[in-house]
């Protein structure tokens, strides 16, 4: 028996994980879900998965959206289940000074990839994770690029990064 | 079975204490057969590898750093760039990203020129994606064949929107131009024309025992793995799972429409194998004509395009559409803080997960058989960077 | 008017850096280097429609035996230093056209923070082809633009002696 609706999957996961759980948020199924403790977040993501009714066999989407307001990065779990076709969000919020978080790549291979990005963008520590070094950017790059702070180098291997504008002059 | 020749002497060799290594080969970033700017480190025991280890990033041009700059307007012509084989989806996800935030509705003539636009773009990119695996397996004559297709529908596709390959078409709230007029008639006689075509291509190429044996049993992917690695699109349906984002969680027009999902079924050896890949999109093609038809057909009247704002700031929140681009489940996740710049764009790419499995399928295989991989997977390297 | 077999038996005379030019010329070997959005025009440059092979390009895989560098696409910081490389393994003489903006000077990418500006901030750039992404017919003309330039250099003949010397 398929479990469903958002508001269903949010009451099986509080009455599972307790506290760990926060309140349900999202009005439309894309993006209807639940923030998680970070110490949580694998158990959670193993529970979703394994447990009948639940089946959420697919990990859609790993993103990390930094909030400088409010001194956080949330990294965000897009689940789908392609048994029952039905999806729901996880957040996980981490400090920005010093971010981590478990790595749910032993859950869903899906996530290895997707972690080394958020790592690299956003500087997030997973933990657990097995070979987490950067993806995009190359190895000597300075910074994390997606955090709204992030200043570009002004030049990279002696290539200059900026370029006089033609128009100007 | 005793050995013969220059076997004998290298087994002497070998029992004699000669030692082997594995090689460390770099292939890429400039490489003819990797579609694009990919890299992989291949270790290798001869022609056998041991592993290719994908390396990416040579083409990361910070397209989602830029959507925090460039406004929710001037972010369209950069998602052209994210997949410039099939840009008309990147647009639309775009655009779609934007009116649920706003909740704006578009008009039913507006999806309709969407959807026609999106097919079209689908057949192209298919269309290239065979050509050039049959190149890379060392067949040259069919990739002439499909672009000089490719080049017919470029020309529909610029009369419609005035470019060729990076078309910003569609706007937030609708699309930018109606269809011109006659545009139909082109359009109904390209798809009699190339309707047919298509089984050419198979008499050409599909089932010739050459092409086939290269792309039999290599790489099978069973479905839960394909689940697992998140593969979407024809590289998923080409392991057995009968998903399509235009039939599951629909969007736009498609429930009004009607198509098959084709999938992989192993027709000549495992299922899952770059040949089920292949066939997959070969037969998509055929699809998009029938859903072509069928637009063209009910394509109904009215304007094209929902009044927006000019300065437009939808409301703070986010929000995850899918859309079956040619790569398949194309996701973007968009979060407004209420401004009128978007706070985060992030977008989740099939080939990205493509290029993911990689490492676990290459192991054992051929080094050549490594570039029937890429091509049967249909990477596009800005897909993978962004 | 049939022109087979009319002509008389003759020589044709020319100088010997025209002649050396014009073979040069009509034989331009291209690097298969697709860069991003720009490759696709370049592939279709190449296929039935505009058909390069008219001018005597022809599309190589390896740069050790190109004459020529498209570079077409965006060219990313990571990217740069390896098309230097591929650059230096090309033997003399060696051109490079740059097409469409971003390989001219960063185009819609000057935003990003991961991309070069311009690939001539890397290695010298002959002929600049604008266009995002540039049609096919515009990299002929590129193409085209390469050919006059070749065909007005001098290798062999001596250079006249500078009047300030």
């Amino acid at each position: 028996m398929a479990v469903s609706d958002p508001a269903a999957v949010h009451a099986v996961l509080r009455s599972h994980f307790g506290d760990a759980i926060g309140d349900l948020a999202g009005t439309r199924p894309d993006n209807a879900g639940t923030t998680v403790a970070p110490s949580a977040i694998v158990e959670v993501c193993r529970f979703l998965k394994t447990e009948t009714g639940l089946a959420f066999d697919c990990l859609s989407n790993l993103s990390g959206v930094d909030y400088p307001k409010r001194n956080i990065i949330e990294v965000v779990y897009h689940l789908y289940s392609y048994r029952y076709r039905h999806l729901f969000v996880l957040k996980v919020e981490a400090p920005r000074d010093n971010p981590a978080v478990s790595s749910v790549a032993g859950v869903w291979s899906a996530a290895e990839w997707q972690e080394r990005e958020v790592f690299d963008l956003l500087g997030v520590t997973f933990e657990g994770h097995p070979d987490l070094r950067r993806i995009l950017m190359p190895e000597d790059w300075p910074g994390h690029p997606l955090r709204k702070d992030f200043v570009e180098p002004e030049e990279y291997h002696g290539i200059s990064t900026s370029r006089e504008s033609l128009l100007k002059t | 079975m005793s050995l013969t020749g220059f076997e004998v002497e290298i087994q002497r060799e070998v029992d004699g204490g000669l030692t082997t290594e594995d090689m460390t080969l770099s292939m890429g970033p400039q490489h003819p057969s990797t579609h694009g700017v990919l890299r992989f480190v291949v270790r290798a025991d001869g022609e056998v590898m041991k592993e290719a280890i994908p390396d990416i990033g040579y083409l990361h041009r910070s397209i989602e750093k830029i959507s925090e700059k460039v406004g929710w307007h001037g972010f369209m012509p950069y998602t052209d760039r994210v997949d410039y084989v099939a840009a008309m989806f990147c647009n639309q996800g775009w655009a779609m990203a934007a009116e649920r935030l706003a909740s704006i509705e578009v008009p039913k003539r507006a999806e309709y020129c969407r959807i026609i636009a999106a097919e079209f773009n689908r057949i192209q990119s298919h269309l290239l994606s065979v050509g050039s695996m049959a190149m890379d397996i060392g067949a040259y004559t069919p990739f002439i064949h499909t672009v000089r297709e490719r080049e017919y529908i470029n020309d529909l596709i610029e009369e419609l929107c005035g470019a060729r390959l990076t078309f910003n078409y569609m706007r937030i709230g609708g699309v930018a131009w109606d269809i011109p007029p006659g545009w139909r008639e082109k359009a109904l006689s390209f798809l009699e024309r190339f309707e047919p075509l298509i089984d050419e291509y198979n008499a050409l190429i599909s089932y010739n025992k050459i092409y086939t044996e290269r792309l039999r049993n290599v790489a099978a992917i069973s479905a839960q793995e394909a689940i697992d690695y998140n593969l979407v699109g024809p590289n998923l349906r080409g392991s057995g799972v009968r998903y399509d984002v235009r039939r599951d969680l629909p969007y736009s027009v498609y429930p009004e429409l009607d198509f098959d999902v084709p999938v992989g079924s192993g027709e000549l050896g495992t299922l899952g194998d770059c040949f089920d890949r292949y066939m997959v999109r070969m037969r998509e093609m055929k699809e998009s004509c029938k859903i072509l038809r069928q637009c063209l057909a009910q394509l109904p009247q009215g304007p094209v395009i929902a009044k927006v704002a000019r300065n437009f700031k939808p409301a703070a929140g986010d929000c995850y559409v899918r859309i079956e681009s040619a790569r398949g489940d194309m996701g973007w996740y968009v979060v407004s803080d209420g401004t009128a710049f978007p706070h985060r764009c992030k977008i989740r790419t099939g080939s990205f997960a493509a290029m993911s499995i990689i490492q676990k399928v290459s192991r054992n295989l051929m080094i050549a058989d490594l570039i029937a991989v890429i091509a049967s997977f249909d990477l596009v390297a800005p897909e993978i960077d962004r | 008017m049939s022109l087979i077999n009319t002509a008389p038996e003759m020589a044709l005379t020319t100088k010997i850096d025209d002649f050396l030019n014009w073979t040069r010329k009509s034989s331009v070997w291209y690097m298969l280097f697709g860069l991003a959005c720009c490759a696709i025009e370049m592939m279709q440059t190449g296929g039935p429609r505009a058909d390069l092979d008219r001018f005597g390009a022809a599309p190589r895989a390896t740069p050790r035996v190109s004459d020529l560098i498209i570079v077409s696409g965006t060219l990313t910081l990571k990217m740069a230093l390896r098309t230097k490389v591929l650059y230096d393994q090309m033997p003399d003489p060696k051109y490079v056209i740059s097409m469409g903006s971003c390989a001219n000077c960063g185009g819609l990418f000057q935003l990003a923070y991961s991309v070069c500006d311009g690939v001539d901030k890397v290695i010298p750039v002959d002929v600049y082809v604008p266009g995002c992404p540039p049609r096919p017919e515009a990299l002929t003309e590129g193409l085209i633009k390469l050919q006059e330039k070749i065909q007005q250099e001098r290798w062999l003949v001596r250079k006249p002696v500078a009047a300030n010397a």
